[in-house]
């Protein structure tokens, strides 16, 4: 399986994906049967408000979950039937997350935050240049406590791309942040969209943000409400919070 | 070195409090474990190696008189490899500048050699020579107590003669190792001597020329001793042989023998406490830290950790606690490992003690400790591997909580709020609270444990000596003597009071288990030894039948109203059989009783006393010993007050830091297990605790939420702390009695309330770090924060 896709190609496949959960003593329906391709080197908005599965049916593509029916693939790999060894190799080689509440490991430094990434793959770029791409080259040796907010999401971007990942999942990556923040941590997702070429997935429940994307996916109730396709897209700074 | 690698070391510093808490409960653990097993270790093999390069004997046999061609006969007996004769005496001795009664045995040489059979390990000087008269070797314990050297002289009284002997040599025997005058409970280095001399001097000295009183035999390695001790018995009875017996009853290797398996009982039950308790506060910890850490856990896996990885991260934070236990563990171990050998070199006689700590005791500590770690910790480091990722992301689900069972029982108007919200979390996790309760309850024990010897051996001296042991002097006679030197003794100035005893070698038997022991005639109602009923009242002894103490009876397997067979080793040596009147109560020893003229019918002798008892003003003592010491029928003298001294000595040096190390580790332990459920609350709890400051509770009575739990547990742990201690107490109690003593299981109020104390200054120090944390606790940022 190549690193990356040719453009336009299959990057996922998913059909009739459907996810119950328990939740304390209540049964949440997450998903109720999602059909979705995703295309290699697109940018992609979800969007829909809170409790809409967004969230399941991100963790479902980066294979840290798994649905209760349904099927999903990507490429070749079925993400259903993989074992879980085949999932954490898919999750080491392929993909990239960040999260809303960043996630960093409190006890690293934001070097050591991304090298405990580019250690454990094939081909990584050296944490210092994952930082640099994220404007962070001047804070390599802080901890999380003493970065900002969007700091500490760039931080986390750095960590996501560094191993060059072939799909990068962002949940709700601005929802921690103010405007201004948010946006630079946006033109950095958008930067890496374009000059790397990841395949990119942005969860939100701002509207505002859809106007970045090559394509917008509306979920709501734990299903595909409509995909819309923009003909152009805007620069993050352009974007309307 | 790796990330994660760095994220281990700096969460280690982070908790380092609690690491290091539960470190040194690991490293009590281990220390104890290394401390008692490289000592049993170091016993063993020096022990060993003394037996075997100086030929230590299989059989030893005393008699009265046999001729030197009887060596012959014992020779013949299938199995024995080598058979040696000696003359074995005892003699009074004159020891310039010092007035005390000392006695000693004297054991004959082969003229101008060494022995075949228990050789000697000369340590200074030499062995006498042959022709050379009154040139004899001296044991090291007694040389040491009086500074004596070769070339020094004492005199002796022996078999009647006073004799100038000349030290010419200091030396150890494998016989010899624990140095005991028969009749004593402890060894006294300044009173009793072990002398060697030229055979051809003793044997003068006591008409026993081409004649021997004294045999000791090397088997052949494929013999059992049990096989030829009743032929040798045969053989040796027409002498008046008493019964031969094997090294299982030697003396000196028995006691040996009963301290190497007491050290194997200390070695077991201290080191499982404290890894136990280990175990207990690593997973109260791990627990706590993996639900602390779920996000992180997740965002590993996140970016293709796999489950195993994350495992062994948290299984090498584990081991580096661990190990951190053992270093200190081992370092403390061998500290006291070689304090303890230390003093068993001076208690037992080695020429040479070598400490070692072999690579098989440092393995089982390393071994044992990792596995109570691991044991620990295994179910919360599985959690982490079983985690799913995405389920870690989202928050936990609220605990789920419920009206305990008071309330159920509409009993809640008697608690406020916040006394419900500390009823509500101890219930809604039992076995949480439970195991808290449990490991102060350990500590408690332990406490107890430690405590418990001095107050208990008070309590067995004061009975012993207060209650039935209760004459100053003890006086026993070269042979069994007629009444009337009881008038003797009465009129020596001083002297209160006299009671004669009669004390007979005797094998007692029933069904098939024999026990060899003195059957004491004791006078009706004498007040200078009282025989106590396990009530510790006054037995009066019955005309007839034999009272024995309790812990004899439960060795022969025998009740009062049974038949005991008596084989009686001297005299005219008959077998009779004697009803069992009754049981006493000893701490120390284990004898039969009768009442002297019973006894005295059952061995078909007129009024005989092997001694007396005496009472004496004390202003007389020094006169008193020297008229008895120059008295040719005297073969030894007892002083109470230098048996209690000496029982002191021996025991209290021991007890004392035995006691001082069980208090110092038990505190560590309370602390410890204290400390860490108090942080564990805080860091769980803090969110909570701070909304209630927001919405208006005080700093008191958050304080009183959290620190109440506490407290409530605490005292909850005390009683189970006291029934465990008191388990442990007995357990040991019983894993180290024999016949020679036996700590009475008694646990004085002073104990408890030692053990409450440090439980309760525990709490409090930790406590009190708790509440400044507590009081620091910064509103916004703790509500800012997702928990």
């Amino acid at each position: 399986m190549n690193r990356h896709n040719a453009p336009d190609a299959t990057v996922f496949k998913a059909r009739g994906l459907t996810k119950v959960y328990r939740m304390g003593e209540v049964q949440v329906h997450a998903l109720r049967g999602v059909d979705l391709d995703l295309y290699s080197g697109e940018l992609v908005v979800l969007l829909g408000p809170s409790g809409s599965g967004k969230s399941t049916l991100l963790n479902i593509l980066g294979g840290l979950d798994t649905p209760t029916d349904g099927q999903v693939f990507y490429g070749g790999l079925d993400l259903v039937r993989a074992r879980e060894a085949d999932l954490t190799r898919f999750r080491r080689r392929f993909v990239g997350f960040v999260f809303q509440f960043y996630n960093l490991i409190p006890s690293l430094t934001a070097r050591e935050n991304v090298a405990i990434v580019t250690e454990i793959s094939d081909d990584p770029m050296t944490p210092e240049e994952a930082l640099s791409l994220v404007n962070l080259q001047d804070r390599l040796d802080h901890f999380p406590s003493q970065l900002s907010g969007g700091e500490q999401q760039r931080v986390a971007i750095a960590r996501a791309v560094a191993k060059r990942p072939a799909v990068l999942l962002c949940d709700e990556p601005t929802g921690a942040l103010d405007s201004t923040t948010g946006i630079k941590v946006l033109e950095v997702l958008e930067r890496i969209n374009r000059e790397l070429g990841t395949t990119t997935v942005v969860i939100t429940h701002n509207a505002g943000i859809a106007a970045m994307a090559d394509r917008v996916i509306h979920l709501s109730d734990g299903r595909i409400g409509q995909i819309i396709k923009n003909q152009t897209k805007a620069a993050p700074r352009e974007l309307s919070w | 070195m790796r990330a994660l690698h760095r994220k281990l070391l700096r969460e280690l510093w982070q908790m380092r409090g609690q690491a290091l808490a539960i470190a040194v409960v690991i490293a009590g653990g281990v220390a104890t474990l290394v401390m008692s097993l490289s000592c049993l270790e170091s016993l063993r093999l020096t022990r060993d190696a003394f037996y075997q390069e100086h030929r230590f004997s299989d059989v030893f046999a005393s008699l009265k008189r046999a001729p030197e061609s009887l060596r012959e006969a014992v020779a013949e007996i299938p199995g024995v490899r080598h058979v040696e004769t000696r003359i074995a005496a005892g003699a009074n001795l004159d020891i310039p500048g010092y007035d005390d009664p000392a006695t000693a045995l004297l054991l004959s040489l082969p003229d101008g050699r060494n022995a075949d059979l228990n050789r000697l390990y000369l340590r200074q000087g030499r062995l006498p020579e042959a022709g050379r008269d009154r040139e004899i070797v001296v044991n090291e314990a007694f040389a040491d107590a009086h500074g004596f050297a070769p070339g020094d002289r004492l005199a002796a009284v022996i078999n009647g003669r006073r004799q100038e002997l000349e030290i010419v040599g200091v030396a150890l025997s494998p016989e010899h190792i624990y140095q005991i005058k028969p009749g004593d409970l402890f060894p006294d280095f300044e009173r009793y001597a072990i002398l060697w001399i030229n055979r051809s001097q003793l044997a003068h000295a006591f008409d026993m020329d081409g004649a021997f009183n004294d045999l000791v035999l090397a088997l052949s390695r494929e013999t059992r001793a049990a096989d030829i001790l009743d032929r040798l018995d045969a053989l040796l009875a027409p002498y008046g042989g008493l019964k031969a017996v094997d090294r299982s009853d030697q003396i000196s290797h028995r006691y040996l023998s009963l301290e190497l398996d007491q050290l194997a009982v200390m070695a077991q039950v201290f080191p499982t406490i404290f890894l136990g308790v280990a175990a207990f506060l690593l997973n109260v910890v791990f627990s706590r830290l993996i639900s602390t850490q779920r996000e992180q856990i997740a965002v590993l896996k996140a970016f293709g950790y796999a489950n195993r990885e994350v495992g062994l991260h948290y299984v090498q934070l584990v081991l580096l606690i661990t190990f951190l236990g053992v270093a200190l563990g081992m370092a403390g171990g061998v500290w006291f490992g070689q304090r303890m050998a230390e003093l068993y070199r001076d208690f037992f006689r080695f020429p040479f003690l070598e400490y070692v700590l072999s690579t098989r005791v440092i393995l089982i500590g390393c071994a044992v400790s990792t596995g109570a770690g691991l044991l620990g910790t295994i179910a919360a480091v599985r959690r982490a591997v079983r985690l799913p990722p995405a389920e870690a992301m989202r928050p936990e689900p609220p605990p789920t909580f419920r009206p305990t069972v008071l309330e159920r029982f509409g009993l809640q108007a008697l608690f406020s709020q916040p006394t419900r919200m500390i009823l509500r979390n101890i219930e809604r996790r039992p076995v949480k609270s439970l195991l808290s309760a449990l490991g102060i309850a350990m500590a408690c024990g332990i406490l107890m444990v430690g405590r418990f010897q001095e107050s208990a051996i008070d309590y067995m001296l004061a009975v012993q000596f207060g209650l039935s042991q209760r004459d100053d002097l003890t006086v026993t006679f070269t042979e069994p003597t007629s009444h009337r030197v009881v008038h003797d003794l009465q009129a020596l100035e001083g002297v209160y009071l006299v009671e004669p005893f009669r004390s007979a070698a005797v094998e007692l038997r029933h069904a098939h288990r024999t026990f060899r022991t003195a059957l004491q005639g004791v006078g009706a109602g004498g007040d200078l030894h009282r025989i106590l009923d396990a009530d510790l009242n006054v037995l009066a002894l019955p005309e007839e039948g034999v009272a024995l103490t309790d812990y004899l009876a439960e060795m022969l397997g025998i009740s009062p109203g049974d038949l005991l067979e008596v084989d009686v080793l001297e005299g005219r040596r008959q077998l009779v059989r004697v009803p069992v009147a009754g049981l006493i109560k000893e701490y120390m020893g284990v004898s039969a009783y009768m009442e002297m003229e019973a006894l005295s019918r059952l061995l078909g002798e007129g009024q005989a006393a092997s001694g007396a008892l005496l009472a004496i003003d004390a202003g007389y003592r020094e006169e008193i010993l020297r008229k008895l010491k120059d008295s040719p029928r005297v073969a030894g003298i007892t002083d109470r007050n230098t048996a209690i001294a000496n029982f002191m000595d021996s025991m209290a040096d021991t007890v004392l830091i035995f006691a001082f190390f069980s208090t110092i580790l038990a505190g560590s332990i309370a602390f410890g297990v204290i400390y860490n459920n108090a942080r564990i609350a805080l860091a769980e709890r803090s969110r909570e605790l701070a909304s209630l400051r927001v919405l208006g509770f005080s700093r008191g009575e958050i304080g009183y939420i959290l620190l109440g739990e506490m407290a409530l547990i605490t005292v909850a742990a005390l009683p189970i702390g006291f029934l465990i201690g008191r388990g442990l107490t007995a357990y040991l109690v019983k894993g180290m009695e024999s016949d020679l003593y036996r700590i009475p299981l008694i646990i004085e109020p002073g104990v408890f309330a030692f053990s409450t104390v440090v439980v309760l200054v525990s709490s409090l120090i930790s406590g009190l770090i708790v509440a400044r944390r507590l009081g620091r606790l910064d509103l916004v940022e703790v509500l800012k924060t997702k928990e």
